[in-house]
């Protein structure tokens, strides 16, 4: 079976800045992996490529065993590739509810909308609660949820998470990566990026550690502590 | 009792009568919402868009005699949505993520070039004497008087029928289907919206197409209203639209519709109130003639300045920005190149003049004297757009100022005309400062716009004052100044007087942007939240900057009206016109002085040097040699300017600074190549 997703020697940046320095990353179906490194080492802009949201400059994207490399964005997510990007992820000036749909429409069409909103509410009645209301105006946990609950209701292949826990209260990470469990137990991938090791280490099955744009190091997660530890200086656990 | 039945029916009567123009207005106010809602540009093309399909219209219509129907299903079903395709392909997808000035600046580009680019291709020249018409038949004559009271033409009906179903259909679609849940969140975020696999390019063609289609339809239903053909009334009236599209803070589509007839039916109101003009209530004429032509521009400034949610309902950001490459900001750096260059200009510039001054006929030392006045206008917008980062659309409007300050004190009353310069840069000085301090709140858009209200303002009120322009502008006069026994009535010696005050402006220019208030326009320019942060008052800053471009335009004015001894309002300073400035000198390179000097030499000679064909006269000796094809129309430089804020929008430094970069850029690829070559040499090893 082929991997959901696999980045061969990828070169990546912004305009004259550069950000990737040939990574190679696989992800096969199912399969968690975490990508874990400081601040600054390309973590994101790995994310952005895995999504299509940044074409690699060299290098070749292959998800689901096509070449996506000059695919455009929208594609990636038809091709089953969600992403949940960084800080905020959710259209600002429009309503809870339009928010889901327009997601839930894509995939189910119009008649699907009602009964995907439906499942969605179930899944997260704060959110039903709230359904009206603009989305902007959430709380920062609460509009994280809303972004995955959208992936939730129909599970991709692939979900690119990145930062997750970024500016998030620890209680509200637990419910985050709770949710990320039940996202896996679908059986879909996970590719998440994330600073705050602990969490990722305890659900990934591996881990692929960033330093100034390539890969310093990638293995399974039972093995990734001294690694992570001696890369960033904080114990894995 | 009499008089109580009267003033009801005279209320009902303005009320009805309100309603054609007002629909008018809303016609045009939901389309320009519309766009906004669904592009997210603020699209001062829409009445230059709205024109192009009337234009198709009539020539289908009765050129081509293709009858009525076709050619409407022609300009509207067809052209419209496609032109609106054609700009979003070819223009507005590449800005989809540019900062709001850009997109601003390249509409009033397309504002400018595609109405001459459509009157051009499609060779239209309506008969003199004919006007537009609608699109049933005898709309202007057959009537209809349902109440009694006032009766309407089928044109009105037909306007006003379309705009209800209109507003009805749109507030429908963007509530129960998905198209417009789509388009909004493109507009929020095109790569959010991809995320969620909505191709966010064709949602913006469709966007656009939409649009457009709705300006195609526009333009064909108002044309009724006009006697003439003119792309003009179109920009006019959409000033107007913006007004009502105020109202609704630019994204609700019924607000937009009650603006426009609000708006249309108030000034019937008033014009029906105001008390008739009789010797008794002589005074009052003068509130009277001009209350009703400076309503929408009132009501637009008003809403702009006193409206404080309209200017944060905009636009939330897009959270995906960073994705893209920073783009540069507006305003940054006078570029500032070496001394060597500069002098090297110096003596290029000095040495034109020289040739001029000592070759040219009186017909070319005029035109390069205006240039040459036109060059201080220019500087007035590399002050205030290139350093402050703010765009005005009124310096045509302080550009006046400074005219008429010569043509009252100068003329009428005797003065030296130089005073009179000074005095009339002071005023415009002091005008442009209480302008500023009004919009001190505002940035962005909200100071164009509010500028434009300004302009417009000052062209139907203010110019008609006896005190300040008057009807007497056409005869004028104005004398030359002679300063001691240098006569400059002759021509040669006044150039050579212009191109000191231009020296003597650019200079000040140089070291206002060198200076302590130019470092912090910089800085604000940079980013407006570090400056605040450090303590510099960003509203002090800019208030300093408009005066002191108020100031140049009206000696530029002054100049200009000197050098050409009478006062042409309407062929030189009139808003539409000083839109055109603008985009000259963006085009050019906002940045430096030098962009607006020779921004100003391409805007005067331009017509003559190349759409008139001299220059191959020169380079073939021979006014004989000029090929055939010239002249041709002078439109083509509102075409050529109007494309050139395209490539504004991309590299927002201007076409000389380009060049420049690439220079620079050359140079020290070459420094670059030149250390890995040492540094291989040293090591031993080839490069």
């Amino acid at each position: 079976m082929s991997a959901v997703l696999e980045l061969d020697d990828v070169h990546a940046g912004y305009g004259p800045f550069r950000a990737l320095f040939g990574v190679n990353l696989s992800v096969a179906p199912g399969e968690a992996v975490a990508v874990v490194g400081s601040n600054g080492v390309g973590k994101t802009t790995l994310a952005r490529v895995a999504s299509g949201l940044v074409r690699p400059t060299s290098g070749r994207v292959v998800v689901d065993g096509n070449d996506f490399t000059r695919a455009r964005t929208f594609q990636f997510a038809r091709a089953g590739v969600a992403h949940a990007p960084e800080g905020r992820s959710t259209f600002a000036s429009l309503t809870v509810e339009e928010n889901l749909e327009l997601s839930i429409r894509r995939v189910r069409g119009n008649s699907g909308v009602r009964a995907g909103l439906d499942e969605a509410y179930e899944m997260f009645p704060a959110l039903a609660e709230r359904r009206q209301q603009l989305a902007g105006t959430l709380s920062g946990g609460q509009q994280r949820m809303l972004a995955m609950v959208r992936v939730l209701v129909d599970a991709p292949k692939l979900l690119v998470a990145d930062e997750l826990s970024l500016g998030l209260a620890p209680l509200i990470v637990e419910q985050v990566y709770e949710m990320l469990g039940r996202v896996r137990e679908t059986g879909t991938a996970l590719l998440v990026i994330e600073q705050h090791v602990s969490h990722a280490l305890k659900l990934c099955d591996r881990v692929v550690l960033l330093d100034r744009g390539s890969v310093a190091w990638a293995g399974p997660a039972s093995e990734a502590g001294e690694h992570v530890q001696s890369q960033l200086g904080v114990p894995a656990h | 009792m009499i008089l109580a039945v009267s003033v009801v029916t005279d209320f009902f009567q303005a009320v009805l009568q309100g309603v054609p123009p007002g629909t008018v207005y809303a016609l045009v106010a939901i389309g320009f919402v519309l766009t906004y809602k669904t592009s997210g540009v603020f699209n001062f093309a829409f009445g230059a868009q709205a024109f192009a399909s009337m234009v198709l219209f009539h020539k289908a219509a009765d050129e081509w005699g293709w009858g009525t129907v076709p050619a409407a299903i022609l300009s509207v079903l067809i052209f419209a949505p496609l032109l609106g395709f054609l700009l979003e392909w070819a223009v507005f997808r590449h800005l989809r993520t540019a900062p709001p000035l850009s997109t601003l600046v390249v509409s009033l580009g397309l504002t400018v070039a595609i109405p001459s680019l459509v009157t051009i291709l499609l060779d239209f020249s309506p008969k003199s004497g004919s006007s537009p018409h609608g699109v049933v038949p005898d709309g202007r004559t057959v009537r209809y008087d349902p109440f009694g009271v006032y009766p309407f033409s089928r044109d009105e009906l037909v306007a006003t029928i379309v705009a209800i179903v209109a507003v009805l259909g749109l507030a429908a679609l963007f509530r129960f289907t998905p198209v417009g849940l789509m388009m909004k969140a493109v507009v929020e975020s095109p790569r959010m919206t991809e995320l969620n696999g909505i191709s966010a390019d064709r949602v913006s063609a469709g966007a656009w197409a939409l649009s457009s289609f709705f300006a195609g339809l526009a333009g064909v239903l108002i044309a009724p209203r006009f006697t003439t053909f003119s792309a003009n009334e179109y920009f006019n009236i959409m000033v107007i639209a913006i007004a009502a599209a105020a109202v609704g803070k630019l994204v609700s589509l019924p607000w937009a519709f009650g603006g426009g007839l609000g708006l249309g039916v108030v000034i019937a109101l008033v014009s029906t109130f105001l008390p008739r003009w009789t010797d008794e209530f002589a005074w009052l004429k003068p509130v009277q003639e001009n209350v009703l032509p400076s309503i929408p521009f009132v009501v637009l400034f008003g809403v702009i300045v006193f409206v404080p949610g309209l200017r944060k309902a905009i636009g939330s950001s897009d959270p995906l920005a960073g994705v893209d490459p920073p783009r540069q900001n507006v305003a940054s750096v006078i570029t500032s190149a070496g001394w060597m260059f500069l002098a090297l200009k110096a003596v290029l510039l000095l040495g034109a003049v020289a040739v001029v001054y000592t070759q040219a006929d009186r017909t070319w030392t005029l035109l390069v004297t205006q240039a040459v006045a036109m060059g201080i206008i220019f500087l007035s917008i590399t002050i205030i757009t290139g350093l402050a980062g703010q765009i005005s659309l009124c310096q045509g409007a302080f550009a006046a100022i400074g005219a008429f300050a010569v043509y009252q004190l100068g003329e009428v009353r005797g003065m030296s005309v130089l005073v009179a310069v000074v005095i009339g840069g002071a005023i415009a000085a002091a005008v442009a400062a209480a302008l500023s301090l009004t919009l001190r709140q505002l940035t962005g858009i909200w100071v164009a716009i509010a500028t434009l209200a300004f302009a417009f303002f000052f062209d139907a009120v203010l110019v008609k004052q006896s005190w300040i322009g008057g009807d007497s502008l056409a005869r004028s006069r104005i004398p030359r100044p002679v300063i001691g026994t240098i006569d400059f009535q002759d021509d040669s010696n006044f150039l050579l007087l212009a191109v000191i005050v231009l020296a003597v402006c650019a200079l000040g220019v140089y070291l206002f942007s060198r200076g302590t208030t130019g470092r912090k326009l910089r800085a604000l320019g940079g980013s407006e939240i570090a400056a605040r942060s450090v303590g510099i008052s960003p509203s002090r800053a800019r208030v300093a900057a408009f005066a002191l471009s108020g100031f140049l335009a009206a000696v530029g004015g002054g100049m200009l009206v000197i050098g050409q001894g009478s006062v042409n309002y309407g062929t030189s300073f009139v808003p539409f016109l000083a839109l055109f400035w603008l985009i000259v000198v963006v085009t050019f390179g906002v940045r430096q002085p030098s962009g607006a000097i020779v921004a100003a030499a391409f805007f005067i000679l331009f017509e003559s040097v190349f759409l008139k064909g001299e220059i191959f006269g020169w380079i073939l000796r021979g006014e004989d040699n000029i090929p055939s094809f010239f002249p041709l129309a002078p439109d083509w430089r509102y075409i050529l300017f109007g494309l050139g804020t395209i490539q504004y929008a991309r590299h927002p430094e201007g076409v000389l600074a380009m060049s420049a970069a690439k220079r620079r850029a050359r140079s020290e690829r070459r420094a670059a190549d030149k250390v890995v070559v040492d540094s291989a040499a040293e090591l031993g090893t080839p490069a």
